[in-house]
Parts: C-alpha cells; structure tokens; sequence
C-alpha cells in the first residue's frame, strides 16, 4: 500500500548516475490519517458520552400549612411499602402492617433482578387482576430509613422505572413498628419474620 | 500484464479526516475540575441532563455544592446574592465567578475563593454551603439563580441534585425539602450509566 513511487520504475537501469532527479512530491499520508481519525474517534465519543445521565423525580406538592396536607386514602390491597434500612437492607410489605394481605408479610429482599425486582413484577400482575382496571395499578410507597444511602434510593427508583410501576411515593415518617422491623437484626431465617401475630 | 500501483492519493482523505478533528475539538467543552469529586449510583434511565439553564446541587460528606450553568446567569446571580447579604463584588470578581467550577463556601467566604488561583482553590477547604434554618443560604442561591435565570433566558431553571451514593439520606431530604419549599417538586437526580442487565 505505502510505498514511495519514485518517478520512473526503474526503467533505465544502469544508466548514468541520476543527477538531478526530479524531487518527488508525493508525501506518504497514510500515517498522518490514520493518526487523524483515531482523534475524530477520541473526540467524538468524548463528547458525546461525557453528558451525565438523570432521572427524573417528581414530588407532590408540600404545604407549609400542616392542615392542608391532606391523606390520601388508597386501597390497602395495591400498595406496597418498601423500607430501605442501612447496610442495602429492604424490607418490603404488602397491604397493611398489622394486616398484611396473604404472602404480603414483611420480608426481607435484595435489591437487583433477582430480589426485589421480581417480587414488584409478580405483585403488579397480581394487583392488575386484583382490580381489573388497568388504570388502578399498584401504588409503591418508598419509606427511606434515615440511616440508607442515596444509592439505595435511587436503586428503587431505578426498579420502579423498570418494572413501570405506575403510581410510586416517597414518604418519611416511620411508625413505631416499621421502625423495629428495620432495627432488629433478623434472625438466621432470612425468610418471612412477621413483626404482629 | 501492467502491474498497478498499489499506493493511493490520501491527501483528500487526509484533509476530510482534520477538519472534522478541528471541528471536534473546537465543540467539545474542557471537563472542568471537580471541587469535590462524587460517586453518582448508576441506574439504567438515560435521559440527558440539558446542556443549559442548569444548576446541579453536588452533595457529599454532608456538604452542599452549588452550580449553575451560563456565564450571564451566574453574573447576575452573584449580583442578587451580592445584594442580599450586603457584599459588593468587582466585575473582576464577577468574571471570575463566571468561569469558576462549582463552589461550597459561604458567601461571606466566597471572595477569598474568588482571590485565589484556579490551582490554589483546590486546596481550599470548602465547608459546604449553609443549609440550615438559620443561615440558608443555599436556599437563596437557588432562588437568586431561578430570578437570573428567568432574567436572562426567560426560562424556568431545571434543578439536578448529584449525591455521592454512600451520603445518607437525611442530607438528600434536607436538600430535597430545600428545595420543595421554593416549590420545586420536579428534579433530576443524576446518576452514572448502567446496561441494563446487571
């Protein structure tokens, strides 16, 4: 590919010694190009990829005024309630504390695909049939213990984004008996650990 | 058989291939030099923060940082803040604001930050800027950046929260509430990027 054509292909072989050969003006390039798109490529992707991803977050409106804050009264049997305690804990229960609906009785999850995210998937499904009306879907309330991290935050987040769960909150206060169920270490069963009989 | 010449004209090539590296280099923006470096939780949304009328609220080790983005915008919003607490400031130190990265002074102290080098400012201890009830001072900046912005570009200022993932949550929710009292229930948290399988 890169060679260097010198005028005349050595046609005249053993002639005179050449004296004032005719410079040649042909410049290899192939380097020099090469070396040009690697930086376009550097560059482009630069640029392109340095933007910072978000997500976006939208929180009900707040009154100063107490009073006007009204409670929203919703179907106990599409809500789910996801504690997030300290060390990645999640805690999840279904329906009411004292009264979970069946197999809704706090438990303790993983985050990721294969913890708590399919728990949502199977409780949306079952919430769907439960109403029939697609519009009532399940409602996720999202309880951050003031000891989790920012990363389990947005990690729930992120799973109500993937599994499209259609109405999600925040919410701060903790009761009394939620508060127990993320500050007792549970105990060697990871499995279900009812906190009311 | 004429053998041909293997050996091709690149100099079109050539010339294409550095007019789109002047091109790109020209667009892409210097990264500037974070003040406090945080490690933003990946998620697997991709929407892009927008390039302009932006302030990103960089939380970390408890401390608040504050930036907007624009030159104008953040001249006037120097002048209101400047305003409020009864500081003057030069229209050296303006430009110098202009072009700074994000800050977490008070605004009392922001001068002597505004004084120093862009290399002496990073061994500036930065105490993070006042949130309390007190002395909210972020509060204002976020409110005087909202005016500026509206001033300037006529357009509502998006706000983005980025934590650093181990920060724990109450300081998000002081933030969060920060902001929900200017009624601003609408920000981007910002994240880093995740393939979508784990």
């Amino acid at each position: 590919m890169a060679e260097l054509n010198t005028g005349d292909g050595g046609g005249k072989k053993g002639s005179k010694k050449v004296r004032s050969k005719k410079g040649n003006n042909k410049v290899d390039l192939t380097a020099m190009v090469d070396l040009a798109f690697l930086l376009i490529t550097f560059f482009m992707l630069t640029t392109t990829l340095s933007k910072p991803q978000s997500m976006n977050l939208g929180l009900p409106d707040k009154d100063p005024d107490k009073d006007k804050n009204k409670d929203v009264k919703v179907d106990e049997n599409r809500t789910m309630t996801i504690l997030l305690g300290d060390n990645d804990k999640l805690v999840r229960y279904v329906g009411l504390l004292a009264t979970p609906v069946s197999g809704g009785a706090p438990k303790e999850f993983a985050y990721g695909k294969d913890g708590i995210r399919k728990e949502l998937l199977s409780r949306k499904d079952a919430v769907l049939q439960y109403t029939g009306n697609k519009d009532k879907g399940m409602i996720v309330i999202i309880k951050p213990s003031k000891k989790s991290n920012y990363r389990n935050l947005v990690d729930i987040l992120d799973e109500m984004a993937i599994v499209n769960v259609p109405t999600y909150a925040i919410v701060n206060d903790f009761t009394p008996e939620e508060t127990k169920l993320l500050g007792e270490p549970v105990s060697a069963a990871p499995a279900a650990t009812p906190a009311n009989p | 058989m004429k053998k041909k010449s293997t050996s091709t004209d690149m100099t079109a090539m050539c010339d294409v291939a550095f007019l789109l590296l002047t091109f790109f280099i020209l667009t892409a923006t210097a990264k500037v030099p974070e003040v406090m470096p945080v490690d933003t939780p990946a998620s697997t949304v991709q929407t892009k923060l927008p390039e302009k009328d932006l302030a990103t609220l960089t939380i970390g080790k408890g401390k608040v940082f504050f930036d907007v983005k624009g030159k104008d915008v953040r001249v006037r919003t120097l002048e209101l803040m400047g305003d409020k607490y009864g500081l003057t400031f030069s229209d050296d130190d303006k430009n110098k604001f202009a072009v700074m990265e994000s800050f977490g002074v008070p605004v009392q102290n922001l001068k002597q930050v505004l004084d120093a080098s862009p290399s002496e400012r990073k061994s500036i201890q930065q105490p993070g800027i006042p949130k309390d009830s007190l002395d909210n001072q972020l509060a204002d900046w976020v409110q005087n950046a909202r005016i500026a912005n509206i001033e300037k570009h006529d357009k509502e200022l998006e706000l983005a929260i980025k934590g650093d993932a181990k920060e724990e949550y109450p300081v998000i929710k002081r933030v969060m509430d920060i902001l929900q009292d200017q009624k601003i229930n609408n920000f981007s948290l910002v994240t880093g990027l995740r393939g979508k399988e784990k």
